[in-house]
């Protein structure tokens, strides 16, 4: 799904991303672990086709998005540091904007099916003004489950979400990764990227300097690496 | 109706509903019209003929200020929760979110417009007397300042057959500024569309 190789983002004299390369295959799902200002954002935005790279290769769902946007946007699914909310529209209002957007069949049946997918069924004709971050964050779900999105890119999809909220997230990611989506998910939730991802990436300063199966990391492993590789050696606590 | 024409009938739907609703444009608009009448009230002072004379330049004034700050404003929205973000990557031909944009923005002028139109022989017939102070930000006021040189044709056009209609001479002897202000609609309208989708991906 994702096929990115050496990978760089230069900003004037700031290199933001060197040399990050990363695949992704159908089915799975990458936790992308880093500080603030590590590049996670640039990365997922690069891969959104949102941004274009200073340099590297990258295939996103089998097609470079330079040459073919269209198609690779099709195979996108984003929730990014915003929602993509208007607050002055209702969920409802919100989703059947983006559904006729993305070109998908907005029926009322399917708007309601999708809010109720993301709880948000009894909020329906509430503006989004109204919802908590947690809520607004549900809602551009909502908005990924109308459309045909076969990757998913969340940028700290876990935040302001409550313990109720973060399992459910889980469960929904889970649940799309075995209907043969893949997913990148920036977080600085270790124990929930844990719970999702079946590879777990650092990066720092720019670069990948971790990208291991899951499976391979306990939590206190990853705290451990997480200290010496993105904060420096000895900067464990 | 064609995906292209769904896309840009949804955007004017969401804009006028989310300005129904939150009235910020109207109210700022309006707010900015009548501190502009104010404003020629006092330039003006009470002399009938002074003021017949410059009516027209500014009525059309007026009517370009406030239409500026009104599509600077209906863009802000789109930054609000990286919204522009979903509309970069909504699929198809992104003219389609230019026009649905312009549409949106022709409907609340026309409001604004109509409010003008009734408040100018209001304002030039009352003696008011007041002080007012507006806040705009500066970034509100970056894009009237970039974009009034590239509506001086328009601008032009619009106050000589204003002034032409409003002596009483027939609307004949104001074909030229017509076809001017229709060449100037034509190139405006088919460089947006054109060069909207550059400008959305480097926003």
């Amino acid at each position: 799904m994702i096929q990115a190789q050496r990978l760089r983002k230069i900003y004037g004299a700031t290199r933001v991303l060197d040399d990050v390369s990363l695949d992704l295959a159908a089915g799975q799902g990458l936790t992308l672990l880093g500080s603030n200002g590590a590049g996670k954002t640039t990365l997922l935005r690069i891969l959104a086709t949102l941004l274009r790279p200073t340099s590297g290769a990258l295939l996103v769902a089998g097609v470079d998005p330079a040459r073919e946007p269209e198609t690779a946007r099709a195979a996108i699914g984003m929730v990014g540091h915003g929602a993509w909310v208007y607050e002055d529209l209702t969920a409802l209002e919100n989703l059947r904007f983006w559904a006729v957007m993305g070109g998908q069949a907005a029926g009322p049946a399917a708007l309601r099916a999708a809010l109720e997918a993301v709880e948000l069924g009894g909020s329906a004709a509430q503006r989004a003004r109204t919802f908590s971050a947690g809520m607004k964050r549900r809602l551009a779900l909502a908005r990924v489950l109308l459309g045909r999105a076969r990757l998913l890119l969340l940028d700290e999809p876990f935040t302001g979400l409550d313990r109720a909220g973060r399992k459910w997230l889980a469960e929904f990611l889970l649940d799309f990764k075995s209907r043969g989506g893949a997913f990148v998910v920036a977080t600085h939730s270790f124990d929930a990227g844990l719970g999702v991802g079946d590879r777990v990436a650092i990066l720092s300063g720019g670069r990948i300097v971790l990208d291991r199966p899951a499976a391979e990391l306990g939590r206190e492993d990853l705290h451990r690496l997480y200290d010496d590789l993105a904060l420096g050696p000895g900067s464990a606590p | 109706m064609s995906a292209y024409l769904r896309r840009a009938w949804i955007v004017v739907w969401k804009d006028v509903l989310t300005e129904r609703r939150s009235k910020e444009s109207l109210n700022a608009l309006l707010f900015f019209s009548v501190l502009l009448l104010f404003i020629f009230q006092f330039a003006l002072g009470p002399e009938r003929a002074r003021v017949e004379t410059a009516l027209p330049g500014l009525l059309w004034l007026g009517f370009i200020l406030a239409g500026v700050l009104g599509l600077g404003r209906s863009f802000l929205v789109e930054q609000e929760n990286d919204c522009w973000e979903g509309l970069v990557l909504t699929p198809g031909d992104k003219s389609a979110i230019y026009l649905g944009k312009l549409a949106g923005n022709v409907l609340v002028m026309a409001v604004v417009e109509a409010a003008l139109l009734v408040l100018f022989p209001v304002f030039f017939g009352l003696d008011l007397t007041g002080a007012i102070t507006a806040q705009v930000r500066a970034r509100e006021l970056l894009f009237p300042v970039l974009l009034l040189p590239a509506q001086v044709p328009v601008l032009l056009g619009a106050v000589s057959a204003t002034e032409i209609v409003l002596a009483g001479q027939p609307l004949a002897e104001a074909a030229q500024w017509l076809k001017l202000l229709a060449a100037a609609d034509v190139v405006y309208l088919v460089v947006g569309l054109l060069t909207f989708e550059f400008v959305l991906e480097g926003a």
